[in-house]
């Protein structure tokens, strides 16, 4: 360690001799002197010089070394001056007085060149060792200062982003810590051209930083394909293959998914490694658990990638609840774990749906104290489906050319059943005429209707009356996906048909299946007595179009739309 | 050492003891012991008998660890895992990568 470097040294001594000697000590070590007789003398040549160290006698006349002592240590704030207190007392008590006036130390008389040198490299570690901690303090603010104006900016850009959906909508209520972002936390919800709603609740591994990047691509996606009217498992094997290629290895996103259909009263489910969700009754009692049943998202690759959903049935006024991990892994001061028991205790408790988050949230900060800053939580409730306003497509251009004699005939067959919905892309050809695109909504809810018809009654076989109550309509989705996987010749073909007519143009479709066709006039009929989840589409189909009729034994469905 | 690696007398499997928090901070550790082996293991045994917490980023180390021993070829065991550490990796389907007991 130097101690060449040269100090300024205060020397204060109202004895002549005692000053001189003192001085020249220090001076023959290299340092710099300035020399005071009393206190009031010393501060002054304090406040003018800064010296770094200062030698003080602690009896001198005008100001006593302990009242210059607190005033030069006044002067200088949070630098460290160090002062050595040259004293001949040695009662015990004289030597504790000079420390507590802001000594850090003292020597006797008489002076030892030696000692005195020691003490004067000691106390210069000393002074450089807090000057660094300052320095380093003031560094780590600075940071400190910019990182939170950067995770602000970070923040309001996403907020813009995620806001772009409807987590406004009346049917949802939501609470995020307000930094859950840079924890990788992030909840979205986008309507579907059908009307149907979906809902993303997601949490990247890790904080800060790293786990915040993922969100904005995964952002991107959702909202992308939601609104060309993608279904839930399109989009999650999207996203996943976007993840699997950006992210490293050991990075990966817990989600669940939602979508919501308002016409059929249901719901469909992907969890993969988020804690249980809870289908709640209108009343708050839990009805089921949506458990995570696949790994997370961006850890398989797209070939092994399990897009299987759940679909249950939702009726008016019964609630999903979704939350992140911070919410049960909330930790009291012992440690333990807030967990799904007190979880569920909350929810029993519940009377008022509409407070149900803030009461979770007054739970947690018993429990644990502070709240963390990794919860998110929200509660979507199921409702009327809203038609008086379907949603408009995005206009991508303008009307200049609008295709209006055509037709088009689409075939899906065997493994093209599996995994494509040709929906969207249908829809979006439609767009292209220019009387359609405020219908965009409409003819993804119909197009819908016809293709899922056709898949499942036709092409499967399904008989919908096997989804009359809650169970049966979970076995019916089971079902469905076993009976997929084994049909390899069955096919869906559609055709549209585009005129031209007097101000406007018509538009046919027909939904032709490999099925069994069905008894239309039966089924019709039935439709009538109003089954409660059995053969939704047929009427839902009817009530949208201008003309829907069954022809071919049930295996062909024609819809006219005009405008 | 809060991660230790150990070859079996045939060389054929290497074993990672975890002991205390499986978490970031044991990140090089854990990577050291696979990473440093002077030769290929066919097997890889993750012993967590001493392990009393394990959080996402221990996850996303094991994914490195299935990563370095060939992904979807990797054979990597994960045992002694006690019922917190299992609902852990159950909620995540870790199952469907690793083999857990």
């Amino acid at each position: 360690m130097s101690a060449e470097r040269v100090l300024r040294v205060l020397v204060a001594e109202d004895g002549a001799a005692d000053r001189l000697l003192l001085a020249q000590i220090v001076r023959r070590q290299g340092h710099e002197v300035f020399t005071a007789q009393d206190g009031e003398q010393a501060v002054a040549l304090f406040a003018e010089w800064r010296p770094q160290l200062v030698l003080l006698d602690a009896l001198m006349p005008v100001m006593d070394g302990f009242e210059a002592a607190r005033r030069i240590k006044t002067l200088a704030g949070e630098t460290l001056v160090p002062i050595i207190f040259l004293t001949s007392l040695n009662e015990h008590d004289a030597l504790v007085r000079c420390l507590e006036a802001g000594g850090d130390d003292f020597m006797a008389k008489p002076y030892s060149a030696v000692i005195l040198g020691a003490k004067i490299r000691a106390m210069d570690r000393l002074r450089r060792l807090h000057a660094t901690v300052l320095e380093q303090r003031d560094q780590i603010a600075r940071h400190h200062h910019h990182l939170l104006n950067e995770q602000r900016v970070a923040k309001a850009v996403f907020d813009k982003v995620a806001h772009s959906g409807c987590l406004r909508a009346s049917n949802i209520r939501y609470l995020q810590s307000p930094y859950a972002l840079f924890n990788g936390d992030l909840l979205l919800a986008a309507y579907a051209p059908s009307g149907d709603m979906h809902v993303l609740l997601g949490d990247f591994t890790g904080h800060g930083l790293p786990a915040a990047v993922g969100t904005m691509p995964l952002a991107e996606v959702f909202y992308g394909m939601t609104a060309k009217g993608h279904g839930v498992a399109e989009t999650l094997r999207e996203m996943n293959a976007k993840l699997k290629h950006i992210l490293p290895v050991d990075m990966f996103c817990c989600a669940l998914m939602l979508n919501l259909s308002y016409q059929r009263g249901t719901v469909e489910v992907w969890n993969g490694g988020m804690p249980d969700g809870y289908r709640l009754s209108a009343s708050g009692e839990v009805l089921s658990t949506l458990e995570s049943r696949h790994l997370p998202l961006g850890i398989l690759s797209p070939e092994r990638f399990d897009d299987s959903t759940e679909v249950f049935a939702l009726a008016l006024g019964e609630r999903l609840l979704l939350l992140s991990d911070g919410v049960v892994d909330t930790c009291d001061d012992q440690e333990r774990l807030f967990g799904v028991q007190r979880l569920r205790q909350v929810l029993a408790a519940n009377r008022d749906p509409a407070r149900l988050l803030q009461e979770l949230m007054q739970a947690l900060e018993r429990f644990g104290g502070r709240p963390r800053d990794d919860i998110s939580l929200c509660d979507v409730c199921m409702v009327e489906p809203q038609w008086q306003a379907p949603m408009p497509m995005p206009d991508a251009e303008g009307a200049r050319s609008s295709p209006l004699h055509w037709s088009s005939h689409f075939e899906l067959r065997g493994e093209s059943l599996k995994r494509f919905n040709p929906v969207p892309y249908l829809v979006q050809l439609l767009q292209e005429i220019h009387g359609l695109r405020p219908s965009g909504g409409l003819l993804h809810t119909v197009l819908s209707e016809l293709y899922a018809n056709a898949l499942e009654h036709g092409v499967l076989g399904l008989d919908s009356r096997l989804k009359r109550d809650a169970q049966g309509f979970a076995d019916y989705y089971r079902e469905r996906g076993q009976r997929l996987a084994r049909q390899d010749d069955g096919f869906v073909r559609i055709d549209l048909d585009v005129e031209p007519m007097a101000g406007g143009g018509r538009l046919k479709i027909e939904v032709r299946d490999s099925g069994a066709g069905f008894d239309v006039a039966r089924v019709l009929s039935g439709q009538r007595q109003g089954q409660a989840f059995s053969g939704r589409g047929l009427s839902l189909v009817r009530s949208l179009s201008q003309g829907a009729e069954w022809l071919e034994g049930g295996r062909c469905a024609r819809v006219v739309f005009c405008w | 050492m809060a991660v230790e690696s150990d070859f079996s007398q045939d060389e054929k499997k290497l074993t990672i003891t975890v002991k205390g928090r499986f978490d970031f901070g044991r990140h090089q550790e854990f990577r050291n012991a696979y990473e440093r082996q002077p030769i290929r293991p066919n097997s890889v045994v993750v012993d967590l008998k001493d392990a009393t917490y394990l959080d996402s980023s221990a996850l996303g180390m094991l994914l490195l660890l299935r990563d370095h021993e060939g992904g979807e070829d990797a054979c990597i065991s994960v045992i002694n895992t006690s019922p917190d550490v299992r609902k852990i990796l159950a909620i995540s389907n870790f199952e469907k990568l690793f083999d857990i007991s």
